[in-house]
């Protein structure tokens, strides 16, 4: 029964981590000494006990979109600026705080409004449809929201548009255009008007400006624009502009 | 290496880790926030990691240090001294936990239930070992020691679970028989 066979490379064996001759040598070792054959045979009940500890765990869909989210690198298609997404919503955020002590009246509406855009900045795909051409973008939307608009001209601006998706408000489907300016991105949030959101956001016309988003908002034609970003105000104000202009 | 590409390098271990996760912390709200800082502190560091080298040992290391610098893994497990010529018997009588010894007693569980007894430096080595089915070299880069302690602390885990899993050492053959299989 003596045997100075080392117990740490029975389990080496096992494991298959053992160079081929060593693992035979070993073979022919625990062949004729009982000690080892019984020792070899307790660490196989060991290592199949392990087989039947059941299912790994999985983590939830939830949980995975979360951190994709997290991580998500925002300037993979276009965004020439790398916007870290914890740092936008840090800023929406302050916006929220901002906004809060702002529009007591109805500050989640507002925040909403502000999260439309921060969402699309953070998100893997922030437009649905990617297009800089606007005869592209205006049918695309055609039977997917219950209105149409139009959108201006930008080219010889200092604006470029990046694309468009459908967003929703209060269960109400709208657009959402993404502009950029140099290095900001703005968003062009479009729903139709209605008393609700008329109360929301009946705050003075011109451009506000809260320290991280600047915001303008009108109704026109029986729809409600809004035009948000990090950009600095005379350029959101010039954007507001161009639609003015191009739906009056 | 390039934050680009650190989502399409880390995502594909999301599982694998996750699943580490869950078996360290034992619940799932743990194991989410420890996976989740994982990530953010692997995006964080991606810069610093070389390209070529082993990703996944690298994210397992960071899953198991912010285990380790977490409430969670100093308060809920003790740390069994890092002695690898310490005995066993006297590791059982001064570092297993109380869960260990009442299970000695009852002497009839199942390898889930004994895993959770063990010093969390034995635990983890045989959860990356048998669950996570890694190689020792990989091993040893996430726990960022020597491959010779790897196989020794395996061998000692495997001591220990082996007296978990029985009821008492002089009855082990008869004793074997009562070891759960869960079905899947
Ligand atoms: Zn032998």
């Amino acid at each position: 029964m003596d045997c100075d066979q080392n117990p740490v490379a029975l389990g080496a064996y096992l494991d298959d981590e053992l160079h081929a001759s060593e693992a035979a040598a070993l073979r022919e070792h625990i062949g004729g000494c009982p000690k080892c054959a019984t020792e070899i045979a307790e660490l196989v009940r060991i290592k199949r006990g392990f087989r039947a500890v059941g299912p790994r765990f999985a983590p939830s869909p939830e949980f995975r979109r979360r951190v994709e989210q997290q991580i998500s690198y925002p300037s993979r298609r276009f965004w020439r600026l790398q916007l870290i997404p914890a740092a936008v919503f840090a800023a929406a955020v302050l916006l929220v705080v901002i906004a809060s002590a702002l529009f007591l009246h109805r500050p989640n509406d507002f925040a909403e409004i502000a999260d439309l855009h921060v969402n699309a900045l953070a998100s893997a795909n922030p437009v649905d449809v990617v297009s800089t051409d606007r005869h592209t973008v205006k049918p695309w939307f055609q039977g997917r929201i219950p209105f149409s608009f139009n959108v201006p001209e930008f080219a010889g601006t200092e604006f470029t548009l990046l694309g468009g998706r459908v967003i929703y408000f209060h269960q109400r489907p709208g657009a959402q255009l993404i502009v950029a300016v140099r290095q900001h991105k703005i968003s062009v949030l479009i729903f139709q008007a209605g008393p609700e959101l008329d109360r929301s956001f009946a705050f003075p016309e011109g451009v506000g400006h809260h320290n991280t988003f600047s915001i303008d908002t009108w109704q026109s034609q029986g729809l409600r624009y809004f035009v948000i970003g990090d950009a600095d105000p005379s350029a959101i104000g010039k954007l507001s502009t161009t639609f003015k202009a191009a739906n009056p | 290496m390039d934050p680009e590409f650190f989502e399409a390098a880390a995502m594909p271990l999301f599982d694998q880790l996750y699943n580490f996760a869950h078996w360290l912390t034992g619940n799932r709200s743990d194991a989410e926030d420890l996976v989740q800082e994982t990530y953010a502190k692997a995006l964080k560091g991606f810069r610093s990691f070389q390209e070529g080298t082993n990703l996944r040992a690298w994210m397992y290391r960071i899953l198991r240090n912010s285990f380790l610098t977490s409430r969670t893994g100093l308060g809920a497990h003790n740390v069994s001294p890092l002695d690898d010529e310490m005995d066993i018997t006297a590791l059982a009588a001064h570092s297993l936990t109380p869960e260990f010894l009442v299970l000695q007693q009852e002497g009839k569980q199942t390898v889930r239930d004994a895993l959770a007894c063990l010093p969390l430096n034995y635990r983890e080595v045989i959860l990356l070992c048998e669950i996570e089915e890694m190689q020792y070299k990989e091993i040893a880069e996430v726990l960022g020691v020597p491959i010779g302690t790897v196989m020794s602390r395996l061998a000692r885990a495997r001591k220990m679970l082996r007296e978990l899993l029985t009821a008492k050492p002089t009855e082990k053959v008869s004793k074997w028989t009562v070891i759960k299989t869960p079905s899947h």
